[in-house]
């Protein structure tokens, strides 16, 4: 009997009055609002789950002039396509979110860094941030937006990688601090969100804290739209709220034979079915950025681990060590261990290895090649060595 | 005065003013932390990773190289934890890493291999990543393995930070992250100025100079040969850190001696020709101030600047070859000396310049380069036949059994040996300014210098760039159109301060007469062939040597040169003059920059 998920229709509603939305806040004023989003409990919806009121007080009371607002829809993530869906169908919303952060921060200029493959929705988008553009000058307020187009580095989503991307760098990650809300792009203070937050930040404008805190769990609240894929019923893209278990997840999205789901994507963690019950879906349990992937019993865990592994090992940037050479390690490791090369006490080494480049890599993308790698090779060492 | 923030390491409280790096706090208290691509000339990086200590309430290790101190830290830099990721990665750069060490010109004086002793990375506990790939051995002064390379990005941070010529770039990413060049071109067609400072801080043998160490043997050991040999300046003021003295101690004398006891039929000095580059520089100085300040001749181009350093040559032949009227004539110390030995001294001793070897020993990997420049051959052979590094020599003493302290000082042989304090300071940044207005200054009014002791102080020092001005008053008839003149002056050291400079004058947002140039940080002293390592310390040493030659000379301007007064005499007959311009004078080509 599957138990029945809560759903949430917020994210693609789009029967809002902008400008008159705009004006609510505007009366309202920006101390009250970002107080309104602190308390709202909203988290950066892109995986890492900054909170997102804290990241906006910090660039609006950073003494500078000139502040950017970014959008990040570099959506990158292996079985993530939420980010697609949220610019098809509700482009206007996400450019207002960008509108109300440029109105709470005072930053006068934004950006869209986009994918290249989305490159479809370049006249869509385009027609709404002329809307945009246009309305809000009628409300006093001055922001241009425009749209910059990825190259293809799934690194870039990382969000100082992405500056430096816009700035016509090679795209790497840069140490931290400084962070990008004191020096971003262009050396000002810049608000870095993912497509998701801005409308996230336009629900909570609209409904109020106090509507949105009654959807999700104390750490996770508001609801989340996930991007479900692999062996499932349904696949597409779903908004559920925040704080269910993986088991109800299964239920309503699982083929009946589920081994495992991946949470989070390649970034992300392996959750074999024993755990389903007590992992919940969220900041207190697994993070993740919107991908779920349903794996059944047909599939291999090694190829699946291996196929991480290839992204991984392209993917890095290749400027820092444990992250360059450690996915090489991880990816040949398991082969020779497959291979018979190499035995199968070899897997404790890499284990070993995956943990230091947790603690080592530079940037975020290092740090969470040991995710999936320890989550799998931990709950499926036996498909791993046969 | 900066705030002072409070932290511990390894418990120990300490005080440091504000954005200090856990490194460099850890540093004042004398805790030492690893660290590969960290240089202290260069930006942060941050991405070797062997630096990571352990900051309390950090579930993850930070860089301390890129990590400021926070108010309150308490830091951690020897750990299990810290030891474990430290020897991975240690033992992850060693599974990419052409380890066959024995081969390595950079063996014993490499970062990496330091690393790995220290950590006792004895077993091999991971796959062997390594590719085969042979060095580029393109270009005459700079040769690059990739199968060395740590991709700590020192390099490319030098070329770009310090240089300002970007030659060298990382492509790829991933696990085919390179360090390369533009298109992947061999160095000897990029627009490598082949300065070498990438070489000074490459903390593995991925970068080294083109060596010609077997051919200067065979040269010695041939006996129908006569083998001379030359000494820049700043080599005898960094030469005795091979051998275990502190930066800042000379060896002329000892490097004289194991030169003499090497084999070479005679040791003579760079010094001698910078004396005659001087008198020929300042002439063309003198003579380009008067077609434009009495004929009022556009076409002489003012400012003039110096052409000593090669580096700086092809650097502005890539980049500004509008300006390359503005550069002087004159060939480089080196050059005028190839080219003398193999007339003049061959003339002088009686030998057939067929059989003369030129050999140089340079701080300068350009001038490798330079000596194989197809105009470098006026006087009918090439030049200048092999380049050394001061690293190489030191090599080469090695080899040859010799103890280099333990000799007796010896001083130069003649003819060409001579020298005053102005050749000495060429190897200092502001040096060759300095020389040339010792003797200009002198010549125009028939006075010394209006400075204590001769020396030009403004001019000296490590500021990227520097300016001076000097006021031309009751001078010789002959020079009545300098009258009242301000001459203005500017010095810049490092490309990248150049660029500056040069994007100043080409804006005309200032103006100067005369200019000097250098290629390298603080001049030759800093040069792409000094022992490594490099610091602002060591090269700060280096520059206080190098003054402190030039005091003890008993002359110290250059046209006091009793020998350079016997070369015009007996040879060249004028500064300037028709056998001067024949050999001592060159010409520059417009190159791509792609």
């Amino acid at each position: 009997m599957a138990t029945q998920l809560k759903r949430t229709e917020l994210i693609f509603r789009e029967d809002i009055d902008y400008s008159a939305l705009m004006r609510k806040i505007m009366k309202m004023g920006k101390e009250k609002f970002i107080e309104e989003l602190i308390d709202s409990g909203l988290r950066g919806r892109g995986g890492a789950g900054f909170p997102t009121g804290l990241k906006w007080k910090i660039v609006k009371e950073y003494p500078d002039p000139i502040k950017y607002i970014i959008c990040n829809a570099d959506e990158g993530e292996p079985g993530t396509f939420k980010d697609r869906e949220i610019l098809d169908k509700a482009s206007e919303k996400v450019i207002w979110g960008m509108a109300l952060a440029s109105y709470i921060t005072g930053a006068k200029e934004g950006f869209i860094y986009i994918r290249a493959e989305y490159k479809y929705l370049k006249t869509k988008l385009r027609i709404a941030i002329d809307r945009m553009e246009h309305n809000i000058k009628s409300l006093g307020i001055n922001f241009k937006l425009d749209l910059i187009f990825g190259a293809g580095a799934y690194v870039c989503g990382e969000e100082t990688a992405l500056i430096e991307s816009m700035e016509g760098f090679r795209g790497e990650p840069t140490n931290k601090p400084p962070y990008p809300v004191n020096e971003g792009y262009l050396g000002r203070p810049t608000v870095v969100n993912n497509v998701e937050t801005f409308v996230n930040a336009m629900i909570i404008a609209d409904i109020g804290a106090e509507e949105y805190k009654k959807l999700g769990t104390k750490a996770s609240q508001g609801s989340k739209l996930f991007s479900v894929s692999g062996d499932c019923c349904k696949e597409g893209v779903f908004e559920l709220e925040m704080g269910m278990t993986v088991q109800q997840f299964v239920d309503e999205f699982g083929d009946g034979d589920t081994k495992a789901v991946q949470v989070g994507g390649a970034s992300g963690f392996c959750v074999p079915r024993k755990e389903f019950k007590n992992t919940i879906i969220g900041f207190e349990g697994v993070p993740t950025g919107g991908s779920m992937k349903v794996f059944n019993s047909s599939r291999s865990m090694y190829n699946i681990l291996e196929n991480y592994l290839i992204f991984f090992e392209e993917e890095s940037c290749g400027q820092c060590t444990p992250c360059r050479v450690g996915t090489q390690q991880l990816l040949h490791g398991i082969r020779a261990v497959k291979r018979k090369e190499k035995p199968k006490t070899y897997l404790d080494e890499l284990l070993r290895l995956a943990y230091t480049m947790k603690y080592a890599s530079k940037c975020g993308l290092g740090r969470s090649v040991g995710n999936a790698f320890t989550s799998i090779i931990e709950n499926f060492r036996e498909e791993i060595v046969y | 005065m900066s705030n002072m923030i409070n932290i511990t390491i390894n418990d120990i409280p300490l005080a440091v003013p504000e954005n200090t790096s856990i490194f460099h706090a850890a540093k004042m208290i004398n805790v030492h932390i690893p660290t590969l691509c960290h240089h202290e000339d260069l930006c942060v990086a941050g991405n070797c990773r062997v630096c990571v200590v352990e900051v309390e309430k950090d579930p993850n290790l930070v860089a301390s190289c890129a990590t400021p101190v926070r108010e309150g830290m308490k830091v951690l830099t020897n750990t299990s934890k810290i030891r474990q990721a430290r020897k991975h990665i240690l033992e992850l750069l060693l599974t990419e890493h052409n380890i066959n060490c024995i081969k390595c010109s950079k063996s014993n004086a490499c970062e990496l291999q330091n690393l790995a002793l220290e950590y006792r990375t004895d077993d091999e506990i991971f796959l062997n990543l390594r590719k085969p790939s042979r060095p580029d051995i393109s270009s005459y002064a700079i040769q690059k393995d990739d199968s060395k390379c740590i991709r700590c990005t020192r390099c490319v941070r030098t070329c770009a930070q310090l240089q300002g010529v970007n030659a060298l770039t990382m492509a790829y990413k991933g696990n085919l992250a390179k360090m390369s060049t533009f298109k992947e071109k061999p160095m000897a067609e990029v627009v490598c100025t082949n300065c070498g400072q990438c070489i000074n801080r490459c903390p593995t043998g991925a970068l080294t100079e083109r060596t010609y160490i077997e051919e200067v043997w065979n040269a010695i050991y041939d006996p129908t040969k006569h083998v001379v040999v030359q000494t820049a300046p700043a080599v005898r003021v960094a030469l005795g850190e091979r051998f275990g003295l502190k930066a800042g101690n000379r060896v002329t004398g000892k490097m004289v001696a194991s030169l003499k006891a090497m084999g070479f039929d005679s040791v003579l000095d760079t010094d001698f020709t910078a004396d005659l580059t001087i008198m020929e520089e300042g002439t063309e100085l003198l003579s380009r101030l008067k077609k434009v300040l009495v004929d009022g001749n556009t076409s002489a181009a003012l400012p003039m600047f110096t052409s000593c350093s090669p580096g700086w040559i092809k650097f502005i032949e890539h980049i500004y070859p509008e300006m390359l009227p503005n550069l002087s004539s004159c060939k480089s110390p080196q050059q005028m000396f190839g080219v003398l030995a193999k007339t003049y001294y061959a003339e002088k001793r009686g030998f057939d310049p067929k059989d003369i070897v030129s050999v140089s020993v340079m701080p300068c990997t350009a001038k490798k380069y330079e000596a194989n420049r197809s105009e470098m051959r006026d006087s009918g052979f090439q030049d200048v036949d092999y380049v050394l590094t001061t690293r190489e020599l030191a090599i080469m003493i090695q080899q040859s059994g010799i103890n280099v302290l333990t000799l007796k000082n010896e001083p130069f042989d003649n003819i060409m040996g001579a020298s005053t304090g102005a050749g000495v300071i060429f190897g200092a940044t502001g040096g060759v300014m300095e020389a040339a207005i010792r003797t200009a200054y002198e010549l125009v009014t028939g006075r010394e210098v209006p400075f204590e002791r001769l020396n030009i102080t403004p001019v000296r020092g490590f500021e990227g760039i520097k300016e001076a001005s000097l006021l031309i008053e009751k001078v010789k008839p002959e020079f009545e159109f300098l009258e009242g003149v301000e001459l203005k002056v500017a010095i810049a050291h490092g490309l990248a301060h150049a660029r500056k400079l040069m994007e100043a004058i080409k804006n005309e947002k200032t103006f100067y007469h005369f200019v000097e140039v250098m290629a390298c940080p603080g001049g030759c002293l800093g040069g792409g062939g000094q022992p490594i390592p490099t610091n602002p310390d060591i090269r700060a040493a280096r520059m206080n040597a190098i003054y402190k030659e030039d005091e003890k000379m008993p002359l110290r301007k250059s046209h006091e040169n009793p020998e350079i007064q016997q070369l015009y005499a007996d040879f060249l007959g004028e500064p300037n003059g028709h056998l001067s311009h024949k050999l001592l004078h060159t010409y520059y080509t417009e190159r791509e920059r792609y």
